[in-house]
Parts: C-alpha cells; sequence; structure tokens
C-alpha cells in the first residue's frame, strides 16, 4: 500500500457554506415535516415555536450563500464552473458508461451542475414563497396567491426533497466526496477518475 | 480549460426557468390544488396507507390557531350550552349518543383551497341542543368556543337552526380524534371549514352575532363556500 496522496478541493469559506446551509436545510425539513405531517404535527404540538424555527431558519437560508459569494474567491469562481455546461458535461449526462468512459470531467461534472441549479432554482422559489406565506393578514394579498404559494411551496419541497435525498445517497456513496467536504482535500486517485480534466489542470 | 467561460450558462438558464415554473405555479395555485385534491380524493379510497394525504392540496390539514393545549378525553368531556337560555345544559359524549342522531356525508372545504370529499359526519343537530336549552326570545346569534383555550365562532340564530349543521363525536364511522377537533366540534357544513370550530367546548346563545377569530382578521362572517371569501369553489 503506498501513502495516499491529496489534493485541495474546496476552501474553508466553501465547507463552511456548505456545512451551515446543510445544517439550515436539516432544521427546515425537519420543522416543515412537523408542520405538515399531521401525525407529526400532533406529537409534536408547539406549532407557533415549530413555525417560529422555520421561519427564521428560512429567512437566513440565503445567508451562507450570499456571505460566500461576497468573500470567497474560490466560491465564486466554482459558481462560474457550475454554470457553464459543456460539451462533456453533457455526454457525461447521457452516457450510461459516465463513470467509465474516460470523459474529460472538470471540477463537477454535468450531474453536479445540473443539480446545482436546480437546488438554487428550487431554493429560490421556496423563499418567494415562503415570504408570501408569512405575510401578515393586514397584508391583503389575494386568497389565490396565497394558495397559490401554499400549493408551489409544498410542490417544490417535494421535489426538493427527492434532489436532496439523491445528494444524500451519492455523498453515501462516494465518502472521498464527502471527505473533501469535510477537510477541503480530495483523494488525487480518486480525483483523476472522476475528475481527470480538473485533476490534471491542478498539477 | 474548464475556466469559465466554455459552454452555455445552462445554470442560469435552469434558475430563471425555475423561477418561471413557480411564478406559473402561484398563479395556477387554485387550479392545481383542485387538480391534485381530485387525484388524491381518488387515491385515497384504494389506499389504506393513508399516504395520500401526504399529496400536497389534498386531504385534510391540520390546522390549530395554539401552540398546544390539553386534550380532554372522551370520558371527561363536557359541553355546555348555556348564554341566554332557559336552562343550561352541560352534555357529556354519551348524552349526545342518546339523543337524535343524524348522519352527513358532504364535502369538506378550507378557505385556503384544499378539499376532502364525501366525508362522513354523525352527530345532533345544532337546533335540537338549542330547542333543548330553550332559546330566550329575541336572540340573534349563537358563539361557540373551542377548549383550545382562543379559537371561538358564531353563527346567526337562521344558519344554526339549518339542517345541515352538526354537533358531531363520530367522523367516518369512527369518534373523532383530536386532529379532527374530538371529542366533540362543530360542523357548519354549506360553510367553509374555519366555521366548524374544533374542540368544542361551549355553545352560547347571544343577543347580538359576535365576531370570530378569524372574522377579526378580515375572513367572511356568512362564510359560503363558492359565494365568500373572494372564492368560486363548487358549494359543498
Amino acid at each position: 500500500m503506498h501513502q495516499r496522496e491529496s489534493i485541495p478541493r474546496f476552501s474553508r469559506g466553501e465547507r463552511l457554506v456548505h456545512r451551515s446551509t446543510a445544517v439550515l436545510v436539516g432544521v427546515l425539513a425537519l420543522t416543515g415535516v412537523a408542520l405538515y405531517v399531521p401525525s407529526v404535527a400532533l406529537l409534536v404540538g408547539r406549532r407557533t415555536a415549530v413555525e417560529g424555527v422555520h421561519i427564521v431558519a428560512g429567512l437566513l437560508l440565503p445567508l451562507p450563500t450570499l456571505a460566500g459569494l461576497a468573500m470567497s474567491a474560490a466560491l465564486r469562481a466554482d459558481v462560474r464552473v457550475l454554470n457553464r455546461m459543456t460539451g462533456t458535461d453533457r455526454q457525461w449526462l447521457r452516457r450510461r458508461d459516465r463513470r467509465s468512459a474516460a470523459l474529460p470531467v472538470g471540477k463537477f461534472n454535468g450531474g453536479q451542475k445540473l443539480a446545482a441549479a436546480v437546488v438554487t432554482g428550487a431554493g429560490l422559489v421556496l423563499f418567494g414563497t415562503g415570504l408570501l406565506l408569512i405575510a401578515p393578514a393586514r397584508v391583503s394579498l389575494p386568497v389565490s396567491v396565497r394558495e397559490g404559494a401554499t400549493i408551489t411551496h409544498d410542490l417544490f419541497t417535494f421535489g426538493l426533497l427527492m434532489l436532496l435525498a439523491g445528494h444524500v445517497w451519492l455523498a453515501y456513496r462516494h465518502p472521498e466526496a464527502r471527505a473533501a467536504l469535510r477537510t477541503g482535500m480530495v483523494d488525487r486517485e480518486y480525483a483523476e477518475r472522476e475528475h481527470p480534466a480538473w485533476a490534471a489542470d491542478l498539477s | 480549460m474548464d475556466g469559465g467561460h466554455e459552454g452555455a450558462p445552462v445554470g442560469r438558464r435552469v434558475v430563471l426557468g425555475l423561477l418561471g415554473l413557480g411564478g406559473a405555479s402561484v398563479a395556477a395555485g387554485p387550479w392545481i390544488s383542485g387538480r391534485l385534491g381530485g387525484l388524491a380524493g381518488a387515491l385515497s379510497s384504494h389506499d389504506p396507507t393513508g399516504l395520500s394525504g401526504l399529496i400536497p392540496g389534498a386531504g385534510w390539514r391540520y390546522y390549530t390557531v395554539t401552540s398546544g393545549f390539553p386534550y380532554q378525553p372522551p370520558a371527561s368531556y363536557r359541553l355546555k350550552v348555556g348564554g341566554n337560555v332557559d336552562h343550561e345544559l352541560t352534555l357529556t359524549t354519551d348524552d349526545l349518543r342518546g339523543m337524535q342522531r343524524t348522519r352527513l356525508t358532504r364535502d369538506f372545504q378550507c378557505v385556503t383551497g384544499w378539499r376532502v370529499p364525501h366525508v362522513h359526519w354523525e352527530g345532533v343537530r345544532l337546533s335540537t341542543l338549542l330547542d333543548r336549552a330553550g332559546v330566550e326570545p329575541g336572540q340573534q346569534a349563537v358563539r361557540f368556543t373551542s377548549y383550545d383555550g382562543t379559537y371561538t365562532e358564531s353563527l346567526t340564530m337562521t344558519q344554526a337552526r339549518r339542517d345541515d349543521v352538526l354537533v358531531v363525536d363520530t367522523l367516518e364511522g369512527k369518534p373523532i380524534g383530536r386532529a379532527h377537533g374530538g371529542p366533540v366540534r362543530l360542523l357548519v357544513a354549506p360553510m367553509y371549514g374555519y366555521k366548524s370550530c374544533k374542540w368544542l367546548s361551549s355553545i352560547e346563545v347571544t343577543e347580538r352575532l359576535e365576531s370570530g377569530y378569524w372574522e377579526q382578521f378580515g375572513y367572511d362572517q356568512n362564510a359560503w363556500v363558492g359565494k365568500s371569501n373572494g372564492r368560486d369553489d363548487a358549494p359543498t
């Protein structure tokens, strides 16, 4: 066994953004379930308090990302990469042998880029509809808007939870990627296998 | 090479696309919840797990305006019928079971959009209780109080005496549980759900109409389904 070599993948700031967003999303998911599923709602009780925690966590949700975008050049660079879908990324998304086809994948593969965009879009929709839902009664929103915000918040939550379940499943399947978000460093062999173009650029 | 200029800005397009989808979904909300509600209603009759109740816009949603309160089990539950009446009543769940019973099957429509089709209720007509207590002359309204300590509702005397206004203790053939406002709640079948006061603790005959909890936040007093609160749902 030779010594495993690691290369830097995520900065401290990026990891902090990821960790704090993950905590907030966890709080939102748990309190959301306690508000939405009647049997859990009865079990937990204290609806006003649960509601308050959900609202505060929701309002805080964009802050880590915004702070990261303002303060971390590494995060800004990664966002730029995530935004752009290259020919390689399209192939990665299309091909069934994507992991064995030796595609010149960069820092993020097509799936990661797509997921990042969907999470961002769905997150913004949830934030916006959430704001509509907490509009005080004296703001006379049409009832149909409240109803639309309710159903949209619910539907996007269902979609996002499915995506996050996949996110957690893939993290479980890829301990090296998990380690990268914990320590900032990724195993070089893993990087050369999954993100060869990026690994080659680094060396 | 993957420096950030190569390739189409698909990420931005996906984000903007989802924002558009979200906006359209807010605008089409009433239509979407109607569709999902119908779907879930159809599913729930073949669904022993009850999971179809989790479909958005479908099934019962649990609302309370308090942060929690002690449940009153059927054994110790008491319903007071009082106010301007000849003789006050204090009824147990057994008393209610011993009175003339009425069954009613209606859709249950919430003012926030969800609707549960064909709900089977059983209980006693409110008018039966009012007659038993004896309403004093000149009384215009009835006020309802929940044992959650906060919620109130009210009806005009004419509304309260309708055949489809019941004090119910049975839902789908079973005693009403805590989540649905048990052991005893009001059912104002032709009106939006907020009129059907849950966890009913007292019925009070009053000379004048007093606004209930949600009416103080601008909800309509006369909450006929489809003809109030700016909504056009099919009547229940």
